[in-house]
């Protein structure tokens, strides 16, 4: 074919990746001000985030106090009962289980009264032996009070599926608000950046239109605007990064010094550590490179 | 070699801007298009350079089907035809050995044969001297033969000048069309629109004249067939 040695391939890496370097400083004020509203942008997520993890972390706290009571039938003694806590420690979910007699039982009922001596004559076998069951999720606790019942020598379970479906509730919404929140704040910083970047190409359209007229492919053109984009996007990662650590220690300490009755636990930034480097990177890069992307879509249409 | 037949070119607005245009350029000629402004002139340039698509008709260039390309062949096509325009469009923040050098960069030319190319283009335009300044420390006249050599650094078969005159005074006018004759000269096909009357009549090549979209005379005896 006479064309063929039109056909070179752009094979020029290292030029593209000097300029996508240049680019960043000979734009010096619009990369400055992308990588603000990125920082600014990722700051913002990561708090939200760290909020709702905590939140979780709490519901979760809560849900893991869920206990179950389980009365064991009155026609079993005391030795027959306590056997059964073998039979409840095979259930799926059961994460522990303590035995209280009829006379621990009633011990711990009077003791609970504002004027105790208002019951000093009621027997103990008013009240049946029983087991305090503590599940490991509060999710399945209709499904294991159903397997409890069914248990031989068991008179009655006794749970609050209400709360437990509450936390569940609680939890799944909180789910969906954070990760929806999290989608539109990453949409927004997506258009903030593609307009910071679109204002930065707008100088150098006229080099995109040459680019163009000298035979340069879309491609070629759009790696160094890629790399620049990486490059900002990894920089208010980084920056971001250690902002956000620095204000959740901060802000946790300062809690924690106000919190003397122990209510909040926060969880301890290192525990996520690596989990908000990934998100951070991941989130910088991703709004870096298809922020470039978008913005160099309509200067390509030459 | 650029060859179009039956060429029709409707905009959206319904505006006619060529109405069955028949041209055929041969590899190594040199022709100026002229016409009065929206004669079609820009509309045959930009379908020359697959910037716009022809309604009707065939366009040829360099055996490229400009109505049948692919959008990822263009920028193949491109690299075949290099364009002058009138205002220079260079960057102002690269040197000239840059401008030049950035042609080929964007074409995946690699260091070595850049090195060897660009001085030598740069010579044959008469700004070897010059490589390290930036464009707005050199006149109109060299800021044009920048563009030229820009143009010409990868070997294109065909040059379009879009009125490569139209911002410098008469001698340096006269210089650059000498260029061009002497890039003709090597070979290359030169295809010039321009308005000036007195440079067409000096230099005895085919003058195309394009009025309302349709060609009214094509000789090689000048400008002065045509009337605005």
């Amino acid at each position: 074919m006479k064309n063929k040695k039109y056909y070179v391939k752009n094979k020029n890496y290292g030029y593209l990746a000097k300029e996508g370097v240049r680019g960043v400083f000979l734009h010096g004020f619009m990369s400055f001000a992308a990588v603000c509203v990125t920082v600014a942008c990722l700051i913002i997520m990561g708090s939200f985030s760290m909020i709702m993890l905590n939140l979780d972390h709490m519901v979760q706290e809560l849900d893991q106090q869920n206990q179950v009571l389980v009365y064991v039938d009155d026609s079993l003694n005391e030795a027959e009962a306590h056997s059964i806590g073998s039979q409840i420690n095979l259930i799926e979910n059961v994460f522990d289980q303590e035995f209280v007699t009829k006379e621990q039982a009633l011990e711990s009922f009077v003791a609970e009264q504002n004027d105790p001596t208002m019951f000093a004559g009621l027997s103990a076998d008013t009240l049946r032996h029983r087991f305090v069951v503590t599940l490991q999720s509060s999710e399945k606790m209709a499904e294991t009070v159903e397997k409890l019942k069914a248990l031989e020598g068991v008179a009655d379970v006794n749970a609050h599926l209400e709360v437990a479906e509450g936390f569940g509730t609680v939890r799944n919404v909180l789910q969906f608000v954070s990760y929806a929140i999290i989608i539109i704040l990453l949409v927004v910083s997506l258009f903030i950046i593609a307009n910071t970047v679109k204002l930065a190409l707008y100088d150098r359209k006229d080099e995109i239109g040459i680019m163009k007229m000298v035979g340069a492919t879309n491609t070629f053109i759009r790696i160094p605007f890629i790399i620049e984009g990486s490059i900002i996007g990894l920089l208010s990662a980084a920056v971001a990064f250690f902002a956000e650590w620095g204000i959740y220690d901060l802000l946790t300490r300062k809690i924690s010094e106000l919190d003397t009755l122990r209510l909040f636990s926060a969880i301890p930034f290192s525990d996520v550590l690596g989990t908000m480097v990934l998100a951070f990177v991941g989130a910088g890069l991703f709004v870096g490179i298809f922020g470039s992307l978008m913005s160099i879509r309509k200067f390509l249409d030459v | 070699m650029i060859d179009l037949k039956d060429v029709t070119k409707v905009y959206p607005n319904g505006t006619h801007a060529l109405n069955g245009l028949d041209l055929h350029i041969d590899d190594g000629e040199f022709v100026f298009l002229v016409g009065p402004s929206g004669s079609g002139k820009s509309t045959l340039l930009k379908l020359l350079t697959a910037e716009l698509r022809a309604t009707t008709g065939s366009v040829i260039v360099n055996d490229f089907d400009l109505c049948k390309i692919k959008k990822s062949v263009i920028p193949y096509m491109r690299r075949t035809v290099g364009v002058v325009f009138q205002d220079f469009r260079l960057i102002q923040n690269k040197s000239v050995y840059d401008n030049v050098a950035f042609a080929m960069r964007v074409i995946g030319a690699s260091e070595a044969d850049i090195r060897k190319r660009v001085p030598y283009v740069l010579e044959m335009v008469g700004l070897d001297s010059k490589g390290h300044r930036l464009p707005d420390e050199l006149s109109g006249g060299e800021q044009q033969r920048v563009a030229i050599a820009r143009a010409l650094v990868n070997n294109p078969a065909i040059i379009i000048a879009d009125e490569p005159t139209g911002n410098l005074d008469p001698a340096r006018s006269l210089e650059i069309m000498m260029l061009l004759e002497k890039i003709n000269a090597l070979g290359t096909t030169l295809v010039v629109v321009t308005h000036e009357r007195e440079l067409v009549n000096r230099f005895t090549k085919r003058c195309v004249a394009i009025s309302e979209g349709k060609i009214i005379s094509d000789g090689m005896d000048g400008y002065y067939q045509y009337e605005e």
